[in-house]
């Protein structure tokens, strides 16, 4: 099991024979997140390492094993780590307009104790985190969610979700990209595209940008 | 588009798309590496044709398209063996063929394997997507508008076919992978290794893994006996094509081509990038098993591998 960041550094994990996973800590937070992305950063221009893709708290690298081997890597991945981190680059703030009519709205308002208003109030609130972007293209991790709109998945899952529906599980919210199956609960949509194809990077919402949701109805 | 057309589909096969090898350096955008799922059997087929590795060829599933020459053109079909025919004559595989104007490039009986590679002298065009021509079901970019091949679709050049173009170039027998309907797999211990119980960790690299019925260019389903996994869920992190994720229910998935990028189920091993030709070969219902390595001999495994490339005569 991956452990606690010892004096010495992060421990580097195998993940195959040509990728490797960092972890740096367990926890959803802000600290570790940035932590992440400025160590993927930092890797990024290191030989050898062709992608660093930051999790909430962790860092997946791809690397040439022809290039730079993994004890190598990980020496590298321990000088970062010791070495004053970068000052965080302030991600960019998204407003995203929200039609508040999802299929699991008024359900989600009654598992939760609130009405429809105050779901969609809490909702528009905070400024989420990209804490990462992943899964299917152009899928944005926001978070954290306010407490009270903290809901574990729905039992059963749908095998359609529409592109643009607002979504929220657990201490997480997002925005499906493309009409994939999935379990969180819709309260809402955009028109907004999430997934970009011709653009490059294919997406609007990078690790690290900002997001805050108001309510078009 | 760019050079001339020279294949027509005749027949398209069960599933058969342009691929090349992938589109890395987009996972932090969520897109997965994608391109053919066996690396060894295209980058021989383009060889043999004298392409550069990474040009567009067809990979086909099940069963082979046919195809009619419109223009000569030099081909050579490599991975499973699907039995192909020029003209309705058995024809080698992992030997380049020349096709005259009206010759006709089909399949026999699938003879064994999963998936089969046809390259063209010059390389197959097609929708360039971040820097691939690899398909793309998910979201529909890539390859012939990011789609399998249907009957009709014609397919072009990419560009110039090298000279000279010379038919009858192979690669042995033994320079090719092993492939087999029961593999043995070359695979890494993985991050959360020690999440499974201590039974489960004796068995995921002494047990024999069947390859469920979900099982596609994403990923295979495996069935066996379940892993237990223990400790709280985890938080979700980035993937990459071999990793082994072990879900609560204890059936582990691998994760092939088209895989989601980020998850958070324990990685409990990685296949290698030797055995993953082996793994693309598979089909559900046969079954595979994973042989724990070191790092740097899962590498050494790669480069062995890769190595036999160059000994096409």
């Amino acid at each position: 099991m991956p452990r606690r960041a010892s004096p010495r550094g992060p421990r580097l994990h195998a993940l195959g024979d040509a990728a490797a996973l960092v972890e740096i800590g367990r926890r959803v937070d802000t600290a570790l997140n940035t932590r992440a992305i400025g160590l993927a950063a930092a890797l990024r221009k290191r030989r050898g390492v062709r992608e660093a893709v930051a999790g909430y708290a962790s860092v997946t690298i791809h690397y040439d094993p022809d290039q730079v081997t993994f004890a190598q890597l990980q020496a590298t991945v321990r000088n970062l780590f010791r070495a004053r981190p970068a000052p965080p680059v302030p991600g960019r703030l998204h407003r995203i307009p929200v039609t508040y009519d999802g299929p699991d709205l008024e359900e989600a308002a009654r598992a939760l104790g609130l009405d429809v208003g105050e779901l969609v109030r809490l909702h528009t609130t905070p400024t989420y985190r990209v804490f990462m972007v992943g899964f299917v293209p152009g899928w944005a991790y926001l978070g954290p969610l306010p407490e009270p709109l903290r809901l574990p998945r729905r039992s059963v899952p749908r095998t359609h979700v529409p592109a643009g529906s607002v979504a929220m599980a657990g201490a997480q919210t997002g925005v499906y990209p493309l009409p994939t199956p999935g379990g969180w609960h819709l309260i809402g949509r955009t028109d907004l595209p999430m997934f970009i194809p011709d653009h490059d990077p294919p997406l609007l919402l990078r690790t690290g940008d900002r997001v805050k949701f108001f309510a078009r109805n | 588009m760019t050079g001339e057309t020279v294949l027509q589909v005749e027949k398209p096969g069960v599933h058969c798309t342009l691929q090349d090898l992938g589109r890395p350096g987009h996972r932090l955008a969520g897109v997965p590496p994608g391109g053919a799922m066996d690396r060894f059997a295209i980058a021989a087929a383009n060889r043999l044709v004298g392409n550069p590795d990474n040009a567009g060829a067809l990979e086909t599933l099940l069963d082979g398209p046919a195809l009619v020459a419109l223009e000569g053109c030099l081909v050579a079909v490599t991975g499973g063996d699907f039995q192909p025919l020029v003209n309705g004559a058995e024809a080698p595989g992992w030997t380049s063929l020349w096709l005259a104007p009206g010759d006709r490039l089909g399949f026999g009986r699938r003879a064994s394997g999963a998936r089969a590679y046809i390259a063209v002298g010059g390389g197959l065009a097609g929708d360039r997507w971040l820097g691939s021509v690899a398909t793309y079901q998910l979201v529909g970019r890539g390859g012939i508008q990011g789609r399998p091949l249907r009957a009709g679709d014609r397919l072009a050049l990419a560009g110039e076919p090298a000279h000279p173009r010379i038919s009858g170039r192979r690669l042995p027998e033994d320079r090719r992978p092993a492939y087999s309907a029961e593999p043995a797999l070359v695979a890494v211990r993985g991050p959360h290794y020690e999440r499974l119980a201590p039974a489960a960790r004796r068995r995921l690299f002494a047990a024999w893994w069947e390859v469920s019925r979900d099982a596609d260019r994403m990923g295979y389903r495996l069935q066996g006996e379940p892993l237990e996994v223990r400790g709280p869920e985890l938080i979700s992190f980035g993937l990459a094509f071999g990793c082994v994720q072990v879900p609560a229910s204890g059936q582990p998935i691998l994760l092939m081509a088209d895989h989601q990028t980020a998850g958070g189920y324990p990685a409990v091993a990685g296949v290698a990038r030797a055995a993953l030709p082996l793994a693309a070969q598979l089909l559900p219902g046969q079954r595979l098993r994973m042989v724990e390595t070191p790092v740097t001999v899962a590498q050494d495994a790669w480069r062995a591998l890769r190595a036999n490339l160059e000994a096409i005569i």
